[in-house]
């Protein structure tokens, strides 16, 4: 359902996000927004959290829960090796190699 | 636990109770990843077992490897789960070890919950849950001395990301690194008997982690936990545990708090080190993976694979202790009985003792000598095995020939009466025993006298000379026999 929750109704009201919420997530997320962007942002995950609210609120007792919306299950694969890729044209994807290997910058955040 | 509590500011071990769980990560037998064909092997040229799904190439679709499903329901049935209707999540996380930036694996609804395994000294450790999930990829880190936060950049093989684990969550059941190291290790041993993995440590296929923490003895809640990481064998995993109890008696002892955080064992220097705070714990952003449906084993298939599976180790270890008679079994007997289990060389001990051969000798031959090359003792022709036991309790071969025999079989194979007569290692008629006894005692007078005269210590050395003499063909114990007679 797009567009803005509906409000006023008791025990569904829009849930506030602040701006700090937003930028938590696009940390989480790695993208890079400008102030006025979490604010927008802001207003438009409250409206998404709303509506999930709605739902949330929805009597669904004796209702199967949904693990999937296709209708199978146990869909699998023998237990047989098929060709992998070439390594040359695999590594040629890559912006730097070494040793047969892809080379990354060092990994930071791990250490104190 | 208060704060104005005295008796709780204790640095004295004995009032501090440390409670330990372990998450053990292992991968799978299979032939080929969990949502791929690429192979599942250690050891091979990096990045040559790699395709689109495993590399995250877009537009790539997992489909799931029946056989990884059959190796995780064969641990959950070992370790008395409930099999469960199950789906995958994605763990969202940056980090350049899967190329996906994301990790499938089953979050709130595992394959296998409620479990428990009974370690050999009787006490029971819960089983949380036993989860499938997916390898990552091995990153090596370059300068700096391989230290990842000193590290001029990393390289990154894909070989291993897309390798199917299954991950086992303990409760928080263990009270000692003693304990806990006999959780891994009979752990150990389950994953091994149902051949859902090697469950070899040095190589990565068995990983564990520890979460530790201590509270006051005699009390219920639980501390403020660190979870250990780098933990390559039992002995380091005993050591990280010691070690941490003491770190974190040492502060709530002193007054100060644990802080929850992970923590890297340095091998070398003994210690652990903080890696990373948990408060500020990475968000995985976990949700369900769109692109593969739900695993529902029903009844008729977790059947067919309780079907497939073995015996346990501690029902071996019983049927083994069974053979030795109904009282209990020493510790000595009890360790040889680990080993042959641990080896799986059970059916030598168990064929040898249906053939009528004395159990304690199948039990030790197996355990001393054959278990000393496992590889080789598990080709070994079980027939063979039983005759050259047999040989040796009808003292047709002493008990240093029978070794040198076995020795030879484990390397070479072959008929043990034929190495035997080879080796010129018939054993001496009772006749021509007493001959080569007297021979001896006759170039001996002056030992002789002494023996007589009490000094029983002389029939090793007569014994000695006796097997120079017979080319170790005589028995030790008919020689002592014949050397009593003599003195009368």
């Amino acid at each position: 359902m797009p567009g803005q929750p509906e409000t006023g109704e008791p025990g569904s009201g829009t849930p506030s996000l602040t701006r700090e919420d937003a930028a938590y997530v696009a940390r989480l997320a790695r993208i890079d927004l400008t102030d006025d962007e979490l604010d927008l942002y802001a207003v438009q995950l409250a409206a998404v959290i709303g509506h999930a609210a709605e739902v949330a609120a929805l009597d669904t007792e004796g209702v199967e829960p949904t693990a999937h919306p296709l209708p199978l299950r146990n869909v699998t694969r023998t237990d047989e090796p098929r060709p992998s890729l070439d390594r040359a044209e695999v590594l040629a994807q890559a912006p730097a190699v070494e040793d047969g290997r892809f080379r990354v910058p060092p990994i930071l955040g791990e250490a104190l | 636990m208060t704060a104005d509590s005295k008796s709780d500011r204790s640095s004295d071990k004995a009032a501090w109770e440390p409670v330990i769980g372990l998450e053990v990560h292992c991968e799978l037998n299979t032939k080929t990843k969990l949502f791929c064909g690429c192979r599942n092997a250690f050891g091979d040229e990096p990045n040559t077992n790699v395709c689109p799904v495993c590399l995250g190439l877009p537009g790539s679709l997992p489909v799931l490897n029946i056989r990884a499903v059959e190796y995780a329901m064969r641990i959950g049935l070992a370790l008395h789960c409930e099999i469960r209707p199950s789906i995958f999540h994605r763990k969202n996380y940056f980090y350049p070890d899967m190329p996906k930036d994301y990790q499938v694996s089953q979050y709130d609804a595992p394959i296998n919950v409620n479990g428990w395994l009974e370690l050999p000294d009787d006490s029971r450790v819960r089983i949380e849950r036993a989860h499938m999930e997916e390898d990552t990829g091995k990153t090596s880190h370059i300068g700096g001395g391989g230290r990842i936060h000193d590290a001029d950049h990393s390289l990154v093989d894909y070989n291993r990301a897309g390798v199917p684990l299954v991950e086992i969550v303990s409760a928080p059941d263990m009270r000692s690194s003693t304990q806990a190291r006999l959780y891994a290790s009979e752990l150990r041993g389950i994953l091994v008997a149902t051949g859902a993995s090697d469950g070899r440590m040095e190589e990565g296929s068995m990983r564990v982690d520890a979460n530790v923490s201590v509270r006051p003895a005699g009390t219920f809640e639980l501390g403020t936990r660190c979870e250990i990481k780098n933990l390559n064998s039992l002995r380091s995993l005993g050591r990280a545990i010691e070690y941490e109890i003491e770190r974190q008696i040492g502060l709530v002892g002193a007054g100060d708090k644990v802080v929850q955080q992970t923590r890297h064992w340095n091998e070398d220097e003994g210690v652990t080190v903080a890696l990373r705070s948990k408060e500020e714990a990475f968000d995985y952003r976990y949700f369900p993976e769109p692109d593969l449906v739900p695993v529902v084993p029903d009844a008729s298939w977790q059947a067919e694979v309780a079907a497939s599976i073995g015996p346990m180790p501690a029902e071996r270890r019983d049927k083994l202790a069974g053979l030795l008679g109904p009282e209990p079994v020493s510790r000595a007997r009890a360790d040889q009985i680990a080993t042959v289990v641990e080896h799986g060389l059970d059916g030598l001990v168990t064929a040898a003792a249906g053939a009528g051969v004395d159990a304690a000798l199948a039990l030790a031959r197996t355990s001393n000598e054959a278990s000393a090359d496992p590889d080789a003792a598990r080709r070994i022709e079980v027939a063979s095995f039983v005759a050259l036991l047999r040989m040796e309790q009808d003292g047709k071969l002493s008990a240093t020939q029978s070794k040198t025999v076995l020795a030879e079989m484990l390397e070479n194979g072959g008929d043990p009466a034929e190495i035997a007569r080879r080796r010129g290692f018939e054993a001496l008629d009772t006749g021509s025993l007493a001959t080569v006894v007297a021979e001896v005692v006759a170039a001996h007078p002056d030992e002789w006298q002494r023996y007589v005269g009490g000094e029983d210590k002389l029939v090793g050395f007569f014994t000695g000379h006796v097997m120079r003499a017979s080319n170790n063909r005589a028995d030790g114990k008919a020689v002592a026999a014949e050397l009593r007679r003599l003195r009368g």
